[in-house]
């Protein structure tokens, strides 16, 4: 974490550079598995190991690489560390991985991971590249994290599966509240998703499109 | 008259740019144009001058509402007393109902006037006056013993996310007060569909056992899917008291059930030409159609259905005259309203009829095609472009 440049590097996904609100990179996996937010989560730290090594990887072997085949080596090296990270995954969290299903197989097309591996990881040293790995993966968890947290609360009423929401509310117990079914469907993870990037574009007017 | 014209010319300066309230400019103004017609006039350009502004092209579309907002706040307390058995006089039928329905307008009007001003403000600018048939929709196309808090939270919503987010009043892709009820029908679908919350009181009234022996509640829509999910393979449609549904004696969502109420507010806004006579027409045309294609298949009996009765049913009616005609998310283009039109009538019976657990697919046809809209005038623009240089012969 020497000099500011790296510090930036890092930093910059958080938010002006996020993978997610700035960039509509990874949108689809981020629809299908935040409807509760453990398997969100999971699925943030199922990217951020994955980014954070592919980019390191993929900066050693950046001299190496032909550059006509280098998509093909790219994705050899993301597709092995995503059967690690799904082994991994089955290993210690089955019922999350169970709930996730096709959808940590498919990190290896995500489109944040090829894209900071061709455009990052290409030409920079390895530590820098570890750091914008770590930093991208954790912009997407971030925005995984937030959306998932709405969702869950308002669509299910449980935080991480622990009810929230008191049972007496509930009609069903006599009381007047019931769970937002809309919140579950992915039509409202998008609507969510496009709140997050108008309250993120209204705090950071450099970031509207003229 | 002349009092209140000079309080308001002596409140003006506080609120003016530099006055000490000039931040709530436009809520002033608000104000004071619903009070006084504005003397300001466009100063340059050339204009068609009309006597007809958005302001009372709104109030057109809410004298025709009436009709319909009568006689469903007739129709709440009719109801209700078929239920319970009780005996009322008209008059006391429609003063339950009005008692019933005042909230439900109350909360539409207060959340969504409320987050219009709200932007207004913030965005600097003119509070519009698209929220009065909006406001005045939503009720009319709830059931009327939906919990207020959902009337609320769907107001905000199609507020927010279905105009403001594009831009505010003349500017949404969809119509306001439909997002608002599908909002509701996909977040709490228990509250807006099945047999007991269309009649007044008819939930709490079955708990405790008060009701009429043989009153089901349930709308006519589901008199077909309910005798198919039983296995009942023929019905006398012949039978049915189509009278009562043509005047709107039925069960359903509050401005929806009258066809007679729907057809004088429609005879209104043809008339003062607000709304569009080829959507409406086309609508109807389609539904028809529609429904004649199902009778020649007729391979349940929902299919067998006379055709006619799908535009008494429902929403049909209701959304055809007050909905599809929407000046903003409808078609622009002449021969797209005839395209537009007549796609939401037959997709509107298509839904019916072959997936029963969406009754309402007047609301999802419409939503549907307000996303088609631009493509229908696209096509229809480019199509005239062509035919024009044909004509023409440019090289």
């Amino acid at each position: 974490m020497s000099g500011k440049k790296n510090k930036d590097i890092f930093l910059a996904p958080f938010s002006k550079d996020n993978p997610v609100i700035v960039q509509i990179l990874g949108i689809c996996s981020a629809l299908a598995v935040t409807a509760k937010l453990e398997p969100a989560f999971v699925m943030a730290l199922s990217v951020i190991a994955v980014t954070t090594l592919a980019n390191f990887v993929i900066s050693l072997l950046r001299n190496t690489i032909p550059p006509r085949i280098r998509i093909i080596v790219q994705l050899v090296v993301v597709a092995a560390l995503v059967i690690l990270v799904d082994q991994v995954l089955k290993a210690f969290v089955y019922d999350v991985s169970k709930q996730l299903s096709v959808f940590v197989g498919l990190i290896i097309t995500n489109c944040i991971i090829m894209g900071r591996l061709e455009a990052f990881a290409m030409g920079n040293k390895p530590f820098p590249s570890v750091l914008d790995g770590l930093g991208s993966g954790i912009g997407y968890g971030l925005i995984l994290i937030i959306v998932g947290f709405f969702r869950e609360l308002l669509g299910s009423g449980t935080l991480w599966g622990f009810q929230i929401i008191p049972q007496s509310w509930y009609a069903a117990n006599g009381g007047f509240y019931e769970n937002n079914g809309l919140m579950i469907l992915p039509p409202m993870a998008l609507i969510v998703f496009g709140i997050i990037i108008w309250v993120h574009r209204s705090r950071n007017k450099e970031l509207q499109e003229k | 008259m002349k009092g209140l014209r000079n309080f308001v010319s002596k409140m003006k300066p506080t609120f003016s740019p530099g006055g000490k309230l000039s931040w709530l400019h436009s809520t002033f103004d608000a104000f004071e144009t619903f009070l006084f017609v504005p003397n300001t006039t466009t100063a340059k350009g050339s204009h068609i001058r009309d006597a007809i502004d958005l302001k009372r092209t709104m109030s057109v579309v809410i004298m025709a509402l009436m009709p319909a907002l009568l006689f469903g706040m007739f129709n709440i307390g009719y109801q209700n007393s078929l239920a319970l058995g009780l005996e009322r006089t008209l008059l006391e039928n429609w003063w339950y109902g009005f008692v019933e329905m005042l909230p439900l307008i109350i909360v539409s009007y207060g959340v969504g006037l409320g987050i219009e001003f709200i932007f207004a403000q913030i965005r600097h600018h003119e509070v519009n006056e698209g929220f009065l048939v909006s406001g005045m929709l939503i009720p009319l196309i709830m059931p009327i013993d939906v919990p207020l808090w959902m009337v609320a939270v769907a107001t905000a919503f199609a507020v927010i996310i279905g105009k403001e987010v594009f831009g505010g009043t003349g500017m949404n892709i969809f119509n306001p007060a439909l997002l608002a009820r599908a909002f509701i029908f996909f977040a709490y679908p228990k509250a807006i569909s099945g047999n007991t919350i269309w009649v007044s009181g008819l939930g709490a009234a079955e708990q405790t056992g008060t009701v009429v022996d043989g009153f089901s509640g349930a709308t006519p829509l589901s008199i077909a899917p309910e005798l198919m999910g039983e296995g009942v393979n023929t019905i006398d449609w012949s039978s049915m008291p189509v009278w009562d549904w043509f005047v709107g004696l039925i069960p359903g969502s509050i401005g929806e059930t009258s066809v007679i109420a729907i057809l004088l507010g429609a005879i209104i806004l043809i008339f003062t030409r607000v709304a569009s006579f080829k959507i409406m027409f086309a609508t109807f045309a389609g539904g028809y159609l529609m429904g004649l294609l199902f009778n020649l298949i007729g391979a349940n009996i929902y299919m067998e259905m006379p055709a006619y009765y799908h535009l008494l049913l429902g929403g049909f009616a209701f959304g055809a005259v007050f909905m599809a005609t929407d000046p903003v998310t409808g078609s622009q283009t002449s021969k797209g309203k005839w395209i537009y039109g007549f796609i939401i009538g037959a997709l509107a019976v298509a839904i019916r009829v072959l997936n029963p657990g969406y009754p309402e697919g007047m609301m999802l046809a419409i939503l549907f095609m307000n996303a088609m809209v631009p493509l229908i005038d696209h096509y229809v623009v480019a199509g005239n472009i062509k035919a024009r240089m044909k004509r023409s012969k440019v090289k």
